[in-house]
C-alpha cells in the first residue's frame, strides 16, 4: 500500500454536503478495468457537459485549482455505493487526501486501504478552511501530518484523529492481508470453538446437497 | 453484564482485539457479485486463494440484462457477467449466475435460500449489505479491498460501531407501508444520522412487519449513515428460516433456534443514541429531492429552501430542485412522471410485488413501467401466482431479475431529465441514468404513479 506520512499540497474546495460514490464516479465506468485508471472519470458528469466538453464553474476546470492534491468538502463526503472506484479515482486524478465534517464509513474505510487519508475535522473548522483556499488572497496549500495528526491551513493548525491498525498501516505502507495471515493460527482456533458452538454455520453442503438445487 | 443484540453478534465472533482497539473479526458468510472482479484481480496479483470457499456465495445481478439475454448488452457489461462465472468456477464458488433458477440480487437470495441466518457475520461487496440484518445476523457491506481480505482470509478488520436503537411505535394506515417507515425513518434522522451506528429497529410495528417488510426496513439502514440495521430474530424470524434451502434442519435447527433466542437486546442493555417515532404514519412517503432524507408525505407540498434553516442547507435544496426541474410550494402529486420502476434490494420479494399488483388491478399504466423481481425465485412465485398477468394486462413490462433501473449498469436507464417513481432506494444526482430525476416510493405507491401518469397516493385508488 503507498505510504501516507505528511502531505504538502495545493487544495481544492467543494463545500457541497452529501456527495456520494454515485457522483464521485457513475455507475457506468465501473466496468473499466481497474488498471487502466479512473482519474478522468472523477466527478465526471459534473465536470463534462452531454457533450463532453468541460464546465468552466467546476472548481477543478479552474487553472488554481488544476494540480489539487487536496479536496476539501462538505458533510457525509462518500455516502451511498460502496464502490471503492470512488477511491481510486480520486487518488488516480491525483488527491492524496480529502479533508470533510463527515464521511460515509466504507468509503472512509476504503480510502484508508488505499493510501488516501480521509481527515475528519469539526464543520466549523471545515468552512473556515474552505473560507481560506477559496478566497484570491489566500494561500490554497494545506500541510497534512499524519504521524502528528495535525492539519495547517491559512497560518492555523487543526488537530485530527485516526486510530489504530488502519493508521499504522498508512503510515508504515503495510499491506492489511499480509498482516492478518501473521494471525491465522488464532483465526483456525477461533474457527473452531465457533463451530462446535454453532455448527449449523460451517459448511452447509451436506444440508444444501439433499435439496433440489438450481 | 447486559448486552444488545448487536453487541451480542459482535462479541461471539471476535478472533481478537488490539490495544488500540481494532477487532479482528470471523465472518461466516460471505456473498459475491460481479463487482468482486476488482478483488479477485487483487487475489491473482499477490497469488492469493479464497480460505473458505464453502461460506462463499455468488450471484450475478448487477450487469445481467433483464431481457434479451447477454447479446443484448454492450460488450464490456457482458464481460462482467462473464468474467464473474470464470471466477466463480475457478475458485469452486457456489454460484448463480444469469439463466440458473435461482439467480437474482444478492440481498435477495441470501435471505431467501437460507444463506443468511440470525447471529452471522454475514459481509458482502455492496453497501446495501444491510438488508440481511432483517434476520438479526450482523451484516455490513464492505470495498473491494476488503472483498479481497476476506476472501483471502475469512475475516475481517473493524473498529465497534456505536450502538442506535430506533422504536417504531404506533400504527400504520392503510396504504403505508415498510418502505414508508424507513422513510420516514430517514426523513427524521437524516442521510448522516446514523453514522458510524449499528441500528436495532424495535418496537411494535416492528415486531409486527414480515420478514420481508423487516428487510425493506434494514436495507436502507445505509441511506441513514448506519453500517448496518438489524431486528431481534423472534417466532417470525424462526419461521422463515425453516425449510430454506440453505438452512438448517431437524436437530440443528432447534439447536440454532435454543441459541438464537438468546440473543435478544437484554432490557437493561444500553443504546448510544436512542430515536422513538411515536406518531401514527398516517400517509405514504415519497421523495422530492435528491436524497432519501427529502422523502415527505405524498399528499404534501415541496419546501421553501428559505426554511431550510441555514444558508448551506438553502443552496443544498435549491440545487436539488433545479436538477428535479421542481419549484418549492407545488403539490407533490401535480408532478407528472415519465416512467416507473418496480424491483431492488429494497423492494423486489414477492409481497411487494403483491402490494404492486393489487393497486396494478385497478387500472391501466399511462408510462412505462417496468417490473424486474428481485430474483428468478420470486419471479416463479409471481408467475405461479399469476401475478405476472396482472401486470401485463395493465400495460407493466413484466422482465427478468437483476438490479436492473436501481442502478442501470445493464442498460436499464432513465431518460436525461425523465422522471421516474422507483421503489428502489437511491435519488442521488444520475443514481438511475444521467439527468434522470427519481422519485422513491412503496411499490403500491409506485404502481398508482403509473396508473395516474403523476405522482399519487395509492389510497386515493381504494
Ligand atoms: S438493487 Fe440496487 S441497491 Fe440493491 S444491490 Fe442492486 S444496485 Fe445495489
Amino acid at each position: 500500500m503507498r505510504q501516507f506520512v505528511t502531505v504538502t499540497a495545493k487544495a481544492a474546495p467543494m463545500p457541497a454536503a452529501n456527495i456520494d460514490t454515485d457522483q464521485i464516479i457513475p455507475a457506468r465506468f465501473l466496468r473499466r478495468p481497474r488498471k487502466e485508471g479512473y482519474g478522468d472519470c472523477l466527478f465526471y458528469d459534473a465536470r463534462f457537459d452531454e457533450a463532453g466538453r468541460e464546465r468552466p464553474g467546476h472548481v477543478l476546470n479552474q487553472e488554481r485549482y488544476a494540480d489539487a492534491q487536496i479536496l476539501v468538502t462538505g458533510r457525509n463526503f462518500g455516502s451511498g455505493s460502496s464502490r471503492e472506484a470512488a477511491v481510486y479515482a480520486l487518488a488516480d486524478y491525483g488527491f492524496r487526501a480529502v479533508v470533510a465534517p463527515s464521511f460515509g464509513d466504507i468509503f472512509f474505510n476504503n480510502a484508508l486501504i488505499n493510501g488516501f487519508l480521509p481527515v475528519r475535522l469539526p464543520e466549523e473548522e471545515v468552512s473556515e478552511i474552505v473560507g481560506v483556499i477559496s478566497s484570491d488572497a489566500g494561500d490554497n496549500t494545506i500541510r497534512i501530518d499524519l504521524e502528528k495528526l495535525i492539519l495547517e491551513a491559512g497560518g492555523k493548525t487543526y488537530r485530527f484523529h485516526i486510530d489504530g491498525l488502519k493508521r499504522r498501516c498508512l503510515l508504515e505502507g503495510l499491506d492489511d492481508i499480509a498482516l492478518t495471515r501473521t494471525h491465522t493460527d488464532e483465526i483456525e482456533a477461533f474457527e473452531r470453538r465457533h463451530f462446535e458452538r454453532m455448527p449449523w454455520l460451517g459448511d452447509r453442503r451436506r444440508t444444501a446437497e439433499s435439496q433440489d438445487r438450481g | 453484564m447486559s448486552q444488545t443484540l448487536f453487541e451480542k453478534v459482535w462479541s461471539s465472533h471476535e478472533i481478537l482485539r488490539t490495544e488500540d482497539g481494532d477487532s479482528l473479526l470471523y465472518v461466516d458468510r460471505h456473498l459475491v457479485h460481479e463487482g468482486s472482479r476488482t478483488a479477485i484481480d487483487k487475489l491473482d496479483d499477490n497469488q492469493l486463494g479464497v480460505a473458505r470457499r464453502h461460506q462463499t456465495f455468488g450471484t450475478a445481478d448487477h450487469y445481467v440484462p433483464t431481457q434479451g439475454g447477454l447479446d443484448s448488452l454492450a460488450v464490456d457489461q457482458r464481460k462482467m457477467v462473464e468474467t464473474f462465472d470464470a471466477n466463480m468456477s475457478r475458485f469452486g464458488i457456489e454460484a448463480w449466475g444469469l439463466g440458473t433458477r435461482r439467480q437474482g440480487i444478492v440481498h435477495v437470495i441470501g435471505p431467501e435460500l437460507g444463506l443468511t441466518l440470525p447471529g452471522m457475520v454475514l459481509v458482502c461487496g455492496d453497501s446495501h449489505t444491510s438488508t440481511h440484518g432483517a434476520l438479526g445476523a450482523l451484516a455490513f457491506g464492505i470495498g473491494a479491498s476488503e472483498v479481497a481480505h476476506v476472501l483471502a482470509t475469512q475475516a475481517i478488520w473493524q473498529r465497534t460501531p456505536k450502538a442506535m436503537r430506533v422504536s417504531v411505535n404506533g400504527r400504520l394506515a392503510p396504504g403505508v407501508f415498510a418502505k414508508d417507515v424507513i422513510l420516514a425513518i430517514i426523513a427524521k434522522i437524516g442521510t448522516g444520522g446514523a453514522t458510524g451506528h449499528v441500528i436495532e429497529y424495535a418496537g411494535p410495528v416492528i415486531e409486527a412487519m414480515s420478514i420481508e417488510e423487516r428487510l425493506t426496513v434494514c436495507n436502507m439502514s445505509i441511506e441513514a449513515g448506519a453500517r448496518a440495521g438489524l431486528v431481534a430474530p423472534d417466532e417470525t424470524t424462526f419461521a422463515y428460516v425453516r425449510d430454506r434451502p440453505f438452512a438448517p434442519t431437524g436437530e440443528m435447527l432447534e439447536q440454532a433456534i435454543a441459541y438464537w433466542r438468546s440473543l435478544r437486546t437484554d432490557t437493561d442493555a444500553r443504546f448510544d443514541a436512542e430515536i422513538t417515532i411515536d406518531q401514527e404514519l398516517h400517509a405514504p412517503m415519497i421523495t422530492w429531492g435528491t436524497t432519501p432524507e427529502t422523502a415527505i408525505p405524498v399528499d404534501g407540498t415541496i419546501p421553501d429552501p428559505e426554511s431550510a434553516g441555514s444558508p448551506e442547507r438553502r443552496d443544498e435544496w435549491q440545487r436539488a430542485l433545479d436538477y428535479m426541474g421542481l419549484a418549492a410550494g407545488e403539490r407533490l402529486q401535480d408532478v407528472q412522471i415519465d416512467q416507473v420502476f418496480i424491483g431492488s434490494c429494497t423492494n423486489g420479494r414477492i409481497e411487494d410485488l403483491r402490494a404492486a399488483a393489487e393497486v396494478a388491478k385497478k387500472g391501466r399504466a399511462r408510462v412505462p413501467v417496468l417490473v424486474s423481481p428481485g430474483s428468478m425465485s420470486v419471479r416463479a412465485q409471481a408467475e405461479a401466482e399469476g401475478l405476472d398477468r396482472i401486470f401485463t394486462e395493465a400495460g407493466f413490462e413484466w422482465r427478468g431479475a437483476g438490479c436492473s433501473m436501481c442502478v442501470g449498469m445493464n442498460g436499464d436507464l432513465v431518460g436525461f431529465q425523465k422522471r421516474s417513481v422507483s421503489t428502489s432506494n437511491r435519488n442521488f444526482v444520475g443514481r438511475q441514468g444521467v439527468g434522470a430525476r427519481t422519485h422513491l416510493a412503496s411499490p403500491a405507491s409506485a404502481a398508482a404513479s403509473a396508473l395516474c401518469g403523476h405522482i399519487a397516493d395509492v389510497r386515493s385508488l381504494f
